[in-house]
């Protein structure tokens, strides 16, 4: 039905072809953590085998190559979200979490004072909510939030009077509850008028869709590996190279500075100021191989396959199973993305997860890190369907499936 | 299906669809105690009553899966009229059964006597949640409300130890 060859690509997951005997995997979790290809575990494993040495301090060949490595797996992660200095504006983190603090702490504690103004919205992850409540309690911030409309997009309609005075603005590029795709263009321009700065959770966006951080004109995005094919461990925040030049460095140690003495530091040069202690080497490799990955399928076609196989999944979802309400805009090749939350009627989200286990397909069930958008949505929880671009027809046929035991075993 | 149905007895389904003991009471005299999963922010909300050292009446409310609201509705069964010791060592034999091997972690800690193994049988209704332990991860749905409950019932301890 679309450009991607599933069949094949799947072939190139070891867990997702590994024999299970009569249980195959269908696994509908990748807004939690995707599956890596092949190469980014060959890409990890080369490294350990042929040139593990820590990095920036040998002047021996092996720490030579993989301080070249690691270089160039910054460089590659740059170039992939439009980065106009990739090689000094992408400061690796252990993941978007991390990404989201370095800014909360770094910029947020030397910018913000007392009384100064956040906003975020009512659909962020708790990454990007509990760093700035953090913040909140420690300089006395206000929080604003952009509301959720009622046809799961952002309601922007008040959005000038709501950011006007904002030191920042904060909003994630793409829900993981909802599979809402945010339309940044006018946030963005909201909080420049008005003296903000933006920053942008993509752990949700960078997977799946083009990303270019200069073309869409902000300041700060986060993103995290294991979501886009690469390892747990690593992560990135991308900055604009005139901000980071004046925040002061985050962690201190080894790695960030340029010179140390009894009674203090010079911090290193970007992006290293930002970046103590060893980084986790392997990891940056691999998810230099991971957006390898993505480049040679391609963003445009991994948006096309989802956006079809999302638009068949609801009509399958909400064709047999009246007791089915989803949290989640409408299919769109922009503005949505391959995420279903939703609630089936008299059945917790635990207990479809749980029956839907049996049958060998992993959905997630929960509050997805985003109670305070569970509380705007009326419930304490939601089963949420998450696919990407090594999930086909046969995957959602299979839930479809599976939720008839859910029906069976609950109105028995 | 086999392990399904184990989970999801026919006792433990009518318990989740009609809950026994579930509303609130007038607080004081009765005494309110909270409880939460924060694996997936089930919330649970018990009433208790004690008088001269029985639980008289107990109401409880919230949200949560099958697995939580039949195992606090079956609780709330099990132990309203019974005399507050009795309570605890019905909860120290259902913690028993719902731990994957051997007693529970705490146990020896000096409040929390050592208790044998227990035969599901005796356990009459809260026997059927035994098929929790083959979830481990739904364990603490099971136990939520029997957490709370002792939370509750050691509260109302202190505080009349402390009024005394
Ligand atoms: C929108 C969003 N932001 C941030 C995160 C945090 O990612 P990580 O746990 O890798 O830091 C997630 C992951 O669930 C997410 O979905």
């Amino acid at each position: 039905m679309t450009a991607l060859d599933v069949q094949a690509l799947k072939k190139e997951f070891p867990l997702l072809t590994r024999d299970r005997g009569d249980r195959p995997l269908v696994y509908l979790d990748s807004a939690a953590s995707a599956q890596p290809p092949q190469a980014v575990l060959d890409a990890m494993d080369d490294y350990y085998v042929t040139t593990h040495a820590n990095v920036h301090r040998g002047v021996y060949a092996i720490a030579e190559e993989a301080t070249r490595r690691l270089e160039a797996a910054r460089v590659k992660l740059g170039r992939f979200i439009g980065a106009p200095q990739p090689e000094r504006e992408v400061i690796f983190t252990k993941n978007a979490t991390e990404a989201i603090n370095l800014v909360a702490y770094a910029w947020g504690r030397h910018n913000l004072r007392r009384g100064n103004v956040v906003v975020l919205s009512e659909i962020e992850h708790h990454a990007n909510l509990v760093p700035w409540l953090m913040l909140k309690d420690e300089l006395g911030i206000e929080l604003r939030y952009i509301p959720l409309g009622r046809d799961f997009h952002l309601d922007l309609t008040d959005l000038d009077r709501l950011v006007a005075g904002a030191r920042l603005v904060g909003v994630t590029a793409a829900s993981n509850v909802l599979g809402t795709v945010v339309d940044l263009a006018p946030i963005v321009a909201a909080a420049h008028a008005t003296g903000a700065v933006v920053l942008v959770d993509g752990a949700q966006l960078a997977p799946h869709r083009r990303v270019d951080v200069a073309a869409a004109d902000i300041d700060f995005f986060a993103l995290t590996g294991h979501k886009m094919l690469g390892p747990t461990g690593i992560g990135a925040l991308w900055a604009r190279a005139e901000l980071l030049e004046t925040m002061p460095p985050f962690l201190g140690g080894g790695e960030m500075i340029s010179d140390v003495r009894l009674d203090g530091f010079l911090p290193n040069e970007l992006p290293w100021k930002f970046e103590a202690g060893t980084p986790p080497i392997a990891e940056a490799i691999g998810l230099g191989a991971a957006v390898d990955y993505l480049e040679a399928v391609g963003l445009d076609a991994i948006g096309a396959h989802e956006t079809a196989l999302v638009g068949y999944a609801l009509e399958k979802l909400t064709a047999a199973y009246d007791e089915i309400r989803v949290f989640g805009p409408a299919p769109d090749p922009v503005r949505r993305s391959g995420v279903i939350s939703f609630a089936f009627d008299g059945v917790h989200p635990h207990d479809v997860a749980q029956v839907l286990d049996q049958s060998g397909i992993c959905v997630r069930a929960g509050h997805h890190c985003a109670k305070p958008l569970m509380r705007v949505l009326g419930v304490a929880a939601t089963t949420r369907a998450s696919l990407y671009l090594y999930n086909d027809e046969s995957d959602i046929d299979a839930l479809v499936g599976g939720l008839a035991t859910v029906r069976k075993l609950f109105s028995r | 299906m086999n392990e399904l149905e184990d989970l999801y007895r026919e006792i433990i389904l009518d318990h989740y669809r009609s809950p026994r003991n579930r509303g609130e009471l007038p607080v004081p005299p009765a005494h309110r105690v909270e409880g939460f999963n924060p694996l997936c922010g089930d919330e649970i909300v018990i009433f208790l009553d004690v008088r001269d050292g029985v639980l008289e009446d107990l109401k409880i409310s919230g949200r949560g899966c099958s697995i939580s609201q039949s195992s606090a509705s079956m609780m709330s069964a099990a132990v309203k009229g019974l005399p507050v010791d009795e309570v605890h060592r019905l909860v120290r034999s259902f913690k028993s059964m719902m731990t994957i091997e051997g007693p529970p972690a705490n146990a020896g800690a000096p409040d929390e006597p050592t208790v044998e193994p227990v035969d599901p049988a005796t356990l009459g209704e809260l026997g059927a949640l035994q098929g929790v332990v083959k979830f481990p991860v739904r364990i603490k749905c099971a136990t939520l409300a029997w957490n709370a409950l002792t939370q509750g019932l050691d509260e109302i301890a202190v505080g009349s130890a402390g009024g005394a």
